[in-house]
């Protein structure tokens, strides 16, 4: 029987290697060698794989956090919010353009690079017909947020960008409790949240 | 045949709380859906894409090809077609069934949940405002 090309290459590489480590000063080294060199290479593979895996959740939370800050501009300036509302609604859409920074800086660190916004975003536009209705949006974006960056921190490679994103989520519950008084509503509906 | 010859009017108000029954409980596990669905509001819409691609249609299609979005390439070429099987494996976690997606989301845990959210996005995904 043939053998197959990949199972030809597998086995040159592992004769080489024997050659090399024999070469290189006898068997008792050689399993500890084996083991250094295998061990670390696999560890970077999966390394920069992990890496590559939290750079793409970093960018997808961006996404997000470009569309909120769309969001918000749209509700600023749709005349519908009184000057009071206004402010509170600015300030919101100030912090997730600090959550972008933040994530863009994460994104740097990491040798990765962070995704631009949208050159436009969809809206329910037709359905903005009064105050009411601007702050009913703003909250339900910020209520899916938070699910969002709940789901996220579990699946960081880096504990460090858990943290960040635990951070962030809180900052957004606060957003989304604070638009809920506004609608009347009971700010703080639970105990928990998914 | 006995029962229905026996007691025809009965047989025909069994089968009809049955069906009520079911259709209610259906009812049920949408709603159960729809709830377990605010999950995915923070990226998805039916209607239009936001941050991750819009869910009308979803059913019958390949990942990764609904038009005027910017896929992962692990969810373009990863050959998918959606249906409830497809999309049970995919929520339970997203991660490990497609490595290298862009959907950074832990996954749904809850197996009756998730049977729960698939019917509603199967539901959803051909209702009037899916319409092309
Ligand atoms: C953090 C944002 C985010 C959340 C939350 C999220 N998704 Fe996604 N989803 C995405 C992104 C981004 C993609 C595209 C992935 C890719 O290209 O690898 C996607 C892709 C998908 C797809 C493939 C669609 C296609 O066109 O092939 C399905 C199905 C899906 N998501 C379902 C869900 C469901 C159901 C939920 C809620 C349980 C959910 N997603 C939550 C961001 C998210």
């Amino acid at each position: 029987m043939s053998k197959q090309p990949s199972k030809l290459l597998f086995e040159t590489f592992i004769n080489s290697r024997r050659n090399f480590i024999q070469k290189a000063g006898g068997l008792s080294m050689s399993a500890a060698a084996i083991g250094l060199l295998s061990g670390t290479s696999i560890n970077a593979f999966a390394g920069e794989k992990a890496v590559a895996q939290d750079v793409r959740i970093l960018n997808t939370a961006i996404g997000a956090e470009h569309e909120a800050v769309a969001a918000y501009q749209l509700g600023a300036e749709s005349g519908l919010l009184e000057p009071d509302v206004l402010k509170v609604a600015v300030g919101f859409q100030g912090h997730h353009k600090e959550h972008i920074d933040a994530l863009s800086k994460a994104i740097r660190s990491l040798g990765g690079e962070a995704d631009d916004a949208k050159s436009n975003y969809q809206f329910p536009v037709e359905k903005l017909k009064k105050q009411r209705d601007v702050l009913a949006f703003a909250a339900g974006l910020e209520r899916g947020a938070v699910s969002a960056y709940a789901n996220a921190i579990p699946v960081f490679d880096n504990r460090d960008l858990s943290l960040a994103a635990a951070s962030i989520l809180a900052d957004e519950a606060m957003h989304w409790a604070v638009l809920r008084s506004a609608l009347g509503l009971d700010p703080v509906p639970g105990a928990f949240f998914s | 045949m006995f029962f229905r010859r026996k007691f025809p009017g009965q047989a025909t108000l069994l089968l009809t709380l049955l069906i009520c029954e079911s259709v209610l409980a259906a009812d049920a596990d949408r709603e159960a859906g729809k709830l377990a669905y605010n999950q995915c509001i923070g990226c998805h819409s039916f209607a239009y894409h936001r941050t991750g691609p819009k869910h009308c249609n979803l059913i019958g299609r390949i990942a990764g090809t609904a038009k005027n979005f910017e896929y992962s390439d692990a969810m373009h070429i990863s050959r998918v077609v959606w249906s409830r099987e497809t999309l049970n494996d995919f929520l339970a976690s997203p991660l490990t069934y497609m490595p290298g997606t862009s959907m950074g989301f832990i996954g749904v845990k809850n197996s009756d949940q998730r049977m729960n959210l698939v019917e509603y996005l199967v539901h959803q995904s051909e209702s009037d405002q899916c319409d092309p």
